[in-house]
């Protein structure tokens, strides 16, 4: 820890950034924190409390955050791969930001904690098991220590996808159509990934009308499909929109079935190297295509 | 698969299928065309909506026509390496076997979602693309799971936001 306040301090003071973007321990927990101080930067913190993409810090639409000067941002391992979508998408250049990486081995489920808890299979994030990417390539500065892999959660992502695979199709609606049902299109899914960069969200288009907007069930199916398309290829699964849903819908059920789609058929994953093209906007003349006739 | 009329006749419940297709200008609208000009016989249940490439063709019309009551939809364009725009149905081909996966898990039954080539010379395989997609489509049934979705004030294929009239009366005053 006192290894990311030195790197702060120093970027800061020798003027390489304007603002650092890190975690900070608050009152109710570990949350985001700006600083452009350096005498503030003893307030910066890494610990398995800090689950926060704050890559959506520099996603393009908030230009207020660009505003500020240039960022020094702290990365995981998985904060890291959205990193690299931006720069793969030319909505960001590597000179905009400096990137310090911690190394990491696995984040709670929950930030607002008064103290960081040793992981257990019981409050890790399931996302954390089996990451690819626990020490990012694409930094400037990785910290900490080598940390030990994180444990495997009680129920796993994969496990819950498979078991959804398993049901008869009508079950599978049944479920699909429930959860998005409750659904009330606040888009804090949208808002908070860092990937979603459109300027203006099909959602908000009215002439015509693609995504009705009040909150009822077909409507909701339709901008929840058009959320998780929309990001397959990208979604580097970072659990963001799962975890701002106000009425919990297991958003990464679908981000997961979307990875092992693009897996299955373009033998694709998300990385943090932004040269290696996304499979959707890419295309192999010898792509599958068994359910065309 | 069988030719003639018979297809396109009432089933006994009375259960038409309404089934869109989205089809590209280059290939597929001229081989229905062509069909139509040999005089095939074929299920008459298809209302064919005429894209420039299938590369234009985003998910959300698919969505859209079954939001809108369709039955089943169909997808239609160029053969690979036969593109107008030389890599349109490239690009179509993986945003549409991603969304037919992922449908798939969602629950909408793949056989409602039928994806083909047909060159602008195959009126007779856009005659069997459109009999076997309105015979599997007949057989499931109307999209009765999806139109339960329907707010319910509307009707299944009532418009959705303000009406144009409404618009305009509100741009006026």
């Amino acid at each position: 820890m006192n290894e990311l306040r030195e790197v702060a301090r120093t970027l800061l003071t020798d003027g390489t950034v304007r603002v650092i973007i890190g975690w900070e321990d608050a009152r109710r927990g570990a949350r985001p924190v700006f600083i452009t101080d350096p005498a503030d930067t003893d307030r910066l913190i890494f610990d398995t409390r800090c689950v926060h993409n704050l890559v959506t810090y520099l996603n393009p639409r908030r230009d207020n955050v660009a505003e500020l000067g240039k960022i020094g941002l702290v990365v995981k391992g998985c904060d890291a791969k959205a990193v690299a979508g931006l720069l793969r998408e030319a909505q960001l250049t590597r000179d905009d930001v400096v990137l310090i990486g911690v190394r990491c081995g696995g984040v709670l489920e929950e930030a607002e904690l008064p103290e960081a808890a040793p992981l257990s299979p019981e409050n890790v994030a399931p996302r954390c098991f089996g990451c690819d990417n626990r020490e990012p390539d694409l930094v400037d500065h990785l910290l900490g220590e080598s940390q030990p892999e994180p444990p495997r959660p009680v129920t796993t992502i994969d496990e819950r996808v498979a078991a959804l695979d398993a049901q008869p199709l009508e079950e599978r609606w049944a479920f699909w159509t429930e959860q998005f049902s409750k659904c009330v299109r606040c888009y804090a899914c949208r808002q908070v990934c860092p990937l979603c960069v459109c300027e203006r969200c099909v959602a908000e288009k009215t002439r015509p009308q693609w995504i009705e907007a009040s909150p009822h069930p077909r409507g909701n199916l339709s901008w929840n499909i058009t959320r998780a398309l929309h990001l397959a290829g990208r979604c580097v699964d970072c659990g963001e929109c799962e975890r701002f849903c106000p009425v919990g819908i297991p958003l990464s059920l679908v981000n997961r079935k979307l990875q092992q789609i693009v897996a299955e058929r373009y033998d694709y994953t998300v990385s943090d190297d932004p040269e290696n093209p996304a499979p959707i906007g890419d295309y192999r003349l010898d792509d599958q295509q068994e359910f065309i006739k | 698969m069988s030719d003639a009329t018979d297809s396109s006749g009432a089933a006994a419940d009375g259960f038409e299928p309404r089934v869109t297709a989205f089809v590209c200008n280059w290939c597929t609208y001229t081989g229905a065309d062509l069909a139509g000009t040999s005089r095939l016989h074929m299920a008459s249940n298809v209302r064919i909506i005429r894209l420039p490439c299938t590369g234009r063709i985003d998910p959300l019309f698919i969505i859209k026509a079954f939001e809108r009551g369709a039955d089943g939809v169909i997808v239609s364009g160029c053969h690979p390496a036969d593109c107008h725009y030389t890599t349109g149905n490239y690009h179509a081909r993986r945003r549409f076997a991603v969304f037919h996966d992922l449908m798939e898990f969602i629950g909408v039954d793949p056989r409602r979602m039928t994806f083909s080539w047909v060159s602008a010379s195959e009126g007779a395989k856009w005659r069997d693309v459109v009999n076997e997609a309105v015979t599997s489509v007949r057989e499931l049934g109307p999209f009765q799971a999806y139109r339960a979705l329907a707010p319910k004030d509307a009707g299944v294929a009532a418009p959705t936001g303000p009406s144009a009239e409404a618009v305009t009366q509100a741009e006026a005053s």
